[in-house]
C-alpha cells in the first residue's frame, strides 16, 4: 500500500510562502509528474514528500501514515537527485547497498538485489567502479538503481535529467518509463520539462508559483487545460494567444480578430460560449498545429485566412511559420512543400474544433 | 555563398621569431637565480647543523672552517642515541605529540562537522569564535594558567605542575582551531546532495560522518594530522614554564636546557640534538608534503 | 480531472495529536547532537583560553604574593620602569618591522615560483618551506651558534673580506638584527605558500588584458595582482602581526632579552617577571598589555576584510 497524499501543504521560509496550500492524492503504482518553471514549488514539495524540507503547515501521508514528523529513513522512500549524488569513496555496488548495509540486511540478499537492479538497469560491468569513472548517463543509472534495491514505497525524482545532454536525456526517459513498467512502485517525479511530464506521466499536476494549476492526464492537459497558464505551458511550441470579441450575427456567434479578420464558431464550439458576453476583450487560444496551410478544401470548423509571413523555421518533417495579427506573434505548422517563405505571404487555415476561449484577466478557460 | 577573401597585401610586422621566448627565457633565467638565492637562504642553518653535528669537540674548538668537515665523525650521534635523557626527551615529545593529534582530532572533527553541516543556533558565531581565539596568543595565556594549575594542584592534590601529562590539556588549545578551521573547509566543498542521499539510504548523522564525511574529506584530515603533531612537537613555550625536572623534559626544552651546561657550549652535540630534535617534522614533511601544504592554503583561501 | 479529494482525510485513520511536540522532538534531536558534538571544542577553549584570558586580567590587580588587592598598582609601578617603555617600543618595531619584510620576501619569492614551470614548482616549493618546518627552537639554536661570539661561522666567511668579527648577539643593534633576521628567516616561507596559492588564483586572462591594455610588469603587479590578493594579503598579515608580536622562542634563546634587555619583547619579559622573577601578577600586566595592540590591528584589518567582502 503506498498510496501518497497531500493534504493543504504549506511551506513558508520567513516571509516567503513558496508552496501555498497543495492537495493531491496519487494512487499506489502511479507514476505522478510535478511540473512548472523554476521557482513554482515543485522541488520543495519533493522535499518535503522526502523529509529533507519541514512542513509549515498541512499533513503528508505515506502508506496510510502521517509522515509530518518522520525522518527520511522511516519513511520507505528513495530518491533520486539531479546532481546524482554518489558518494565519490564507494564503489557502484557499494553505493548501491549502503542503504541495505545500514540496515544490515544480510549480505546474501544485498548481493541478490544489486544484481537484479543492476541487470535491469544494464550496468552490471560497471558494479566495481568508482563514480569519476561513469559518464553522466552512466552515473544517473547508478542513481536509480541505488533507489530501486531499497525496494521501496515511493521513488521520488528530483530533475534527474536537466545535467544530461538532449540525447541522453531522451534514452534515459525511456529506460525511467521501463523501469516504472517493471518495478510499478509509486512514483514522484519532478522536471521543468513539459515534454518529461507528457511521455512519462499517468497524470501532470502542473504547478505555479507554489500552487497546482491543473492535474490531469497528459491528454486531458493537452486538450483541455484549465488555465492559461496550464495552456500555454503545455505542448511545443506553445499555443498561440489571439486577442479577441465574441459577437453574434443573425444569431450566430463569430470570433473577431481583427477588423478584417473573423471567423465563425464551428457546430462543436457554438453551445459551449452560449453565454460568454459579447463584446468583451478575450484571448483565442489555438495551438500551432492548427494553424495550417490552407488546401482549398472545406471541412467544418476550419476557415482560410491570409498570411503574410516574418519567418519560417523547416525542421525537416514540418516547417514552423511566423506571423504577426495585430502585433502578437502567431506560429504556425505547415507541411514542408506548402511554399512557406521568409516574408512571403501563405494561404493559412485555422482548425477552430480545437479553439479554446480564456478570460485574459483571470487565466481562466472559458 | 559568399567567400571572404583574406587581405595578404597589408603592412606585415618585422617578426623576430625568439625573440618573446628569449624574453621569458630570461626571466626564467633570473627566477631560477633568485629561488637558488632564497633556497640556500633557506637550508643554511639546517645544513650548518648537519655539518657541525659531524665534527668533534676538538675539531669545533679548534676553529677551522666552519663550513667544511675534515674529520667527520658520528660520536655525537652515538652518544646522545645511547643517552637515557636524551631517549626520555623524545619519548615523551612523541608520546605528548601523538595523544595530542589523537585528542585534537577527536574534538575538532565532530566541530567541524556539527559547524559547517548541521545549522543550529549558534553555528556562525561559534565557528568565527573558533578562529578569533587565534588572537590570544600562548604568551598570554601561560601566566594565568600557570596559577591555575598551581591553585588547582593544592586544591585537588592532582599535581598539574611539573608532569608531562599537564601539556596533553595545553597543546590542544593551540591545535584545535585550526585543525577545526581545516576540516570545517574540507567539510564546506562536500556537496549538500550527499548528505541528503545519505540522510535518505537511512544514516544517521554519526554513520553519515564516519561512513562518507571521513572517508571523503581524508586529505583534510593528513593535513590537519600533520599540522596538530608538527605543532605539539615544536612547542617551546608551555613546556619550560610547565616542566622543570629533566624526566618530565619534551625535545626543545630537553636539548636546550641539558646541553647548554653553564657556559661550557658542546655545541658539536647540541647541533645533532637539534638535527634530531627537527627530524620527525622534516620526515613527515618530506613524505607527505602535498598535503601539509594543502592544508595550510586550503583553510586559508577557503576560510 | 481534478483530484482534490478532501473526503480521504476521514477515511484514513490519521495521527495528527502529537504533529507539534513531535516536531519539536525532531529539531531538539538534531541541535542537541550538533551541540554536544562541538561541546569538547567549546570546553576547552572556555576553560584553557577565555577564562584564564580573563583570569589574567585579575591577576594583574594583586601585589607579588597575591594576597591583596592593588588595581592599578601593577600598571602604576611598570609605567614608571624604563624597561617597559623599551619592551613596548621594541615588541612593536620587530613585529612591525618583521612582517613587512616577510611579506615583501614572501611575495617576491612567491612570484619567482610562480614563473616557474608547475611541475618544477615542487621540488623548489619544498625547500623554500624546510624553515617553516623546523621547530622554531631548534633552528634558533642553529642560528645561535651561527652568532656565536668566538666561533661565528658568519665573521669567519667575512674575515675573508677584511670586515672585522661582528658582535653578532653582543651588541644591541645587532642583537635586534639578528632577530628580525631569524623570525624573517622562519615565518617568510608561510607568507610565500600563502601568496603563491592566491597567485594560483588570479585568472591569467586579467593579466593578458592589462599586457594588451599596456601595462609593464611593475603596474600589472599594482593594478592586477594586488586588489586580487588584498584578502589573502590582509588574513596573513594579521596573523603574522599577532604571531610575531607574541614571539617567544627566537628572542628567548637567541638573547634572552640582552644585552641589557635591549631585545626584550613582552613574552620573553613576562616570562622574564612572572616565572624567573616570581611575580606573577606584575607577569600577568605586563603580557595583558599585548591585548590591546592585538585587538587594535585586529579591528582595522578585519574590517578592511569585511569591507572588501562587500565590495565583492
Amino acid at each position: 500500500m503506498a498510496e501518497v497524499s497531500l493534504r493543504n501543504v504549506v511551506k513558508r521560509y520567513d516571509d516567503v510562502e513558496a508552496v501555498r496550500g497543495i492537495d493531491l492524492d496519487i494512487a499506489d503504482h502511479e507514476f505522478v509528474v510535478l511540473v512548472g518553471p523554476s521557482g513554482c514549488g515543485k522541488s520543495t514539495t519533493l522535499r518535503m514528500i522526502a523529509g529533507l524540507e519541514d512542513i509549515t503547515d498541512g499533513d503528508i501521508v505515506i502508506g496510510g501514515d502521517v509522515v509530518n514528523d518522520v525522518p527520511p529513513k522511516d519513511r520507505d522512500i528513495a530518491m533520486v537527485f539531479q546532481n546524482y549524488a554518489l558518494y565519490p569513496h564507494m564503489t557502484v555496488a557499494e553505493n548501491m547497498s549502503f542503504g541495505l548495509r545500514l540496515k544490515r540486511y544480510p549480505k546474501a540478499e544485498i548481493k541478490s538485489r544489486v544484481a537484479e537492479a543492476a541487470r535491469m538497469l544494464d550496468i552490471t560491468d560497471l558494479v566495481d567502479r568508482k563514480p569519476k569513472q561513469l559518464s553522466g548517463g552512466q552515473r544517473q543509472r547508478v542513481a536509480m538503481g541505488r533507489a530501486i534495491v531499497r525496494n521501496p514505497k515511493v521513488f521520488l525524482f528530483d530533475e534527474p535529467l536537466s545535467n544530461l545532454d538532449a540525447k541522453l536525456r531522451v534514452q534515459m526517459r525511456i529506460e525511467i518509463k521501463k523501469v516504472h513498467q517493471k518495478v510499478r512502485t509509486t512514483t514522484v517525479y519532478v522536471t521543468h520539462d513539459q515534454v518529461e511530464a507528457m511521455t512519462l506521466a499517468d497524470r501532470v499536476v502542473v504547478m505555479n508559483k507554489g500552487r497546482i494549476e491543473q492535474i490531469g492526464t497528459p491528454n486531458e492537459l493537452y486538450h483541455n487545460p484549465a488555465t492559461r497558464f496550464v495552456a500555454g505551458f503545455i505542448g511545443s511550441p506553445a499555443m498561440n494567444f489571439l486577442p479577441c470579441r465574441l459577437e453574434e450575427a443573425s444569431g450566430k456567434l463569430n470570433v473577431r480578430l481583427t477588423d478584417r479578420l473573423s471567423f465563425p464558431l464551428p457546430g462543436s464550439r457554438a453551445a459551449r460560449y452560449q453565454n460568454v458576453p459579447r463584446g468583451e476583450k478575450l484571448l483565442l487560444g489555438i495551438r500551432p498545429e492548427h494553424l495550417t496551410e490552407g488546401n482549398g478544401h472545406a471541412a467544418p470548423g476550419v476557415e482560410p485566412f491570409d498570411a503574410v509571413l516574418d519567418v519560417t523555421e523547416p525542421m525537416g518533417m514540418e516547417t514552423l511559420v511566423y506571423f504577426t495579427l495585430e502585433g502578437t506573434q502567431v506560429c504556425g505548422r505547415v507541411d514542408p512543400g506548402a511554399g512557406a517563405r521568409d516574408g512571403a505571404p501563405l494561404r493559412m487555415a485555422v482548425d477552430l474544433n480545437n479553439m479554446h476561449l480564456l478570460n485574459e484577466g483571470t487565466g481562466v478557460v472559458l | 555563398m559568399s567567400t571572404l577573401a583574406i587581405d595578404k597585401s597589408g603592412p606585415r610586422r618585422k617578426v623576430k621569431y625568439g625573440s618573446m621566448s628569449r624574453d621569458r627565457v630570461w626571466a626564467m633565467r633570473w627566477s631560477y637565480f633568485f629561488l637558488a638565492l632564497f633556497a640556500a637562504f633557506s637550508l643554511l642553518p639546517p645544513i650548518y647543523m648537519l655539518i657541525t653535528s659531524l665534527k668533534s669537540s676538538a675539531e669545533i674548538s679548534a676553529a677551522t672552517n666552519p663550513w667544511w668537515v675534515y674529520h667527520p665523525t658520528l660520536s655525537n650521534y652515538v652518544e646522545l642515541l645511547t643517552s637515557n635523557q636524551f631517549l626520555r626527551f623524545f619519548w615523551n615529545s612523541a608520546m605528548v605529540s601523538i595523544v595530542v593529534v589523537a585528542i585534537t582530532m577527536l574534538i575538532s572533527v565532530p566541530s567541524a562537522f556539527a559547524l559547517s553541516r548541521m545549522r543550529f543556533w549558534g553555528s556562525a558565531t561559534l565557528a568565527t569564535g573558533v578562529f578569533l581565539t587565534y588572537l590570544i596568543p600562548d604568551t598570554l595565556l601561560f601566566l594565568p594558567l600557570f596559577k591555575m594549575f598551581a591553585l588547582f594542584g593544592d586544591l585537588t592534590g592532582i599535581q598539574l605542575i611539573n608532569r608531562w601529562y599537564v601539556l596533553l590539556l595545553l597543546y590542544p588549545t593551540l591545535t584545535v582551531p585550526f585543525a577545526t578551521w581545516i576540516m570545517i573547509g574540507y567539510f564546506a566543498s562536500i556537496p549538500k546532495e550527499l548528505d541528503e542521499a545519505a540522510l535518505i539510504d537511512g544514516a544517521s548523522w554519526l554513520q553519515t560522518l564516519t561512513r562518507i564525511f571521513i572517508p571523503v574529506a581524508l586529505p583534510g584530515l593528513i593535513a590537519a594530522t600533520i599540522f596538530a603533531f608538527t605543532v605539539s612537537w615544536a612547542q617551546f613555550l608551555y613546556p619550560l614554564v610547565f616542566t622543570t625536572s629533566t624526566d618530565q623534559l619534551v625535545m626543545p626544552v630537553g636539548i636546550i636546557t641539558t646541553l647548554i651546561k653553564g657556559d661550557v657550549f658542546n655545541w658539536g652535540q647540541i647541533m645533532t640534538g637539534a638535527l634530531l630534535g627537527a627530524a620527525p617534522p622534516l620526515l613527515i614533511y618530506a613524505f607527505l608534503m602535498d598535503y601539509y601544504i594543502a592544508g595550510l592554503t586550503a583553510g586559508a583561501t577557503k576560510g | 480531472m481534478a483530484d482534490v479529494a478532501f473526503q480521504h482525510s476521514s477515511v484514513l485513520g490519521v495521527r495528527t495529536a502529537a504533529k507539534r511536540t513531535g516536531l519539536k522532538n525532531a529539531l531538539r534531536r538534531k541541535s542537541t547532537i550538533a551541540f554536544l558534538m562541538t561541546l569538547p571544542l567549546i570546553l576547552l577553549i572556555t576553560i584553557l583560553v577565555i577564562y584564564p584570558a580573563l583570569y589574567a586580567l585579575h591577576l594583574a590587580t594583586l601585589n607579588k604574593a597575591m594576597t591583596k588587592f592593588i588595581g592599578f598598582g601593577n600598571f602604576e609601578f611598570l609605567f614608571k620602569r624604563e624597561t617597559f617603555w623599551m619592551v613596548v617600543k621594541q615588541s612593536c618595531i620587530f613585529a612591525v618591522t618583521a612582517v613587512i619584510f616577510k611579506a615583501l620576501i614572501g611575495f617576491i619569492v612567491a612570484h619567482f615560483a610562480h614563473n616557474i614551470p608547475s611541475k618544477k614548482q615542487r621540488k623548489w616549493r619544498g625547500m623554500l618551506l624546510v624553515p617553516w618546518v623546523i621547530p622554531p627552537a631548534m633552528s634558533t639554536l642553529a642560528w645561535l651558534w651561527l652568532f656565536d661570539p668566538s666561533y661565528s661561522a658568519f665573521n669567519y666567511t667575512l674575515s675573508f673580506f677584511g670586515i672585522g668579527p661582528i658582535p653578532w648577539l653582543g651588541d644591541a643593534i645587532w642583537a635586534r638584527f639578528c632577530i628580525i633576521l631569524v623570525n624573517v628567516w622562519f615565518g617568510a616561507p608561510f607568507f610565500m605558500i600563502m601568496y603563491l596559492a592566491a597567485l594560483k588564483s588570479v585568472p591569467d586572462q586579467l593579466y593578458e588584458a592589462a599586457a594588451i591594455d599596456g601595462a609593464n610588469w611593475w603596474q600589472r603587479i599594482w593594478y592586477v595582482t594586488l586588489p586580487m590578493m588584498r584578502n589573502i594579503i590582509a588574513i596573513t598579515t594579521l596573523f603574522s602581526l599577532i604571531v610575531t608580536f607574541a614571539n617567544f622562542d627566537i628572542t628567548r634563546i637567541l638573547t634572552a632579552g640582552g644585552p641589557l634587555d635591549r631585545t626584550h619583547i613582552f613574552a620573553t619579559w613576562a616570562f622574564r617577571v612572572g616565572i624567573e622573577g616570581g611575580d606573577i601578577p606584575l607577569g600577568a600586566s605586563v603580557s595583558l598589555f599585548m591585548a590591546p595592540i592585538l585587538a587594535v590591528a585586529a579591528i582595522f584589518i578585519l574590517r578592511d576584510i569585511s569591507k572588501r567582502g562587500n565590495e565583492a
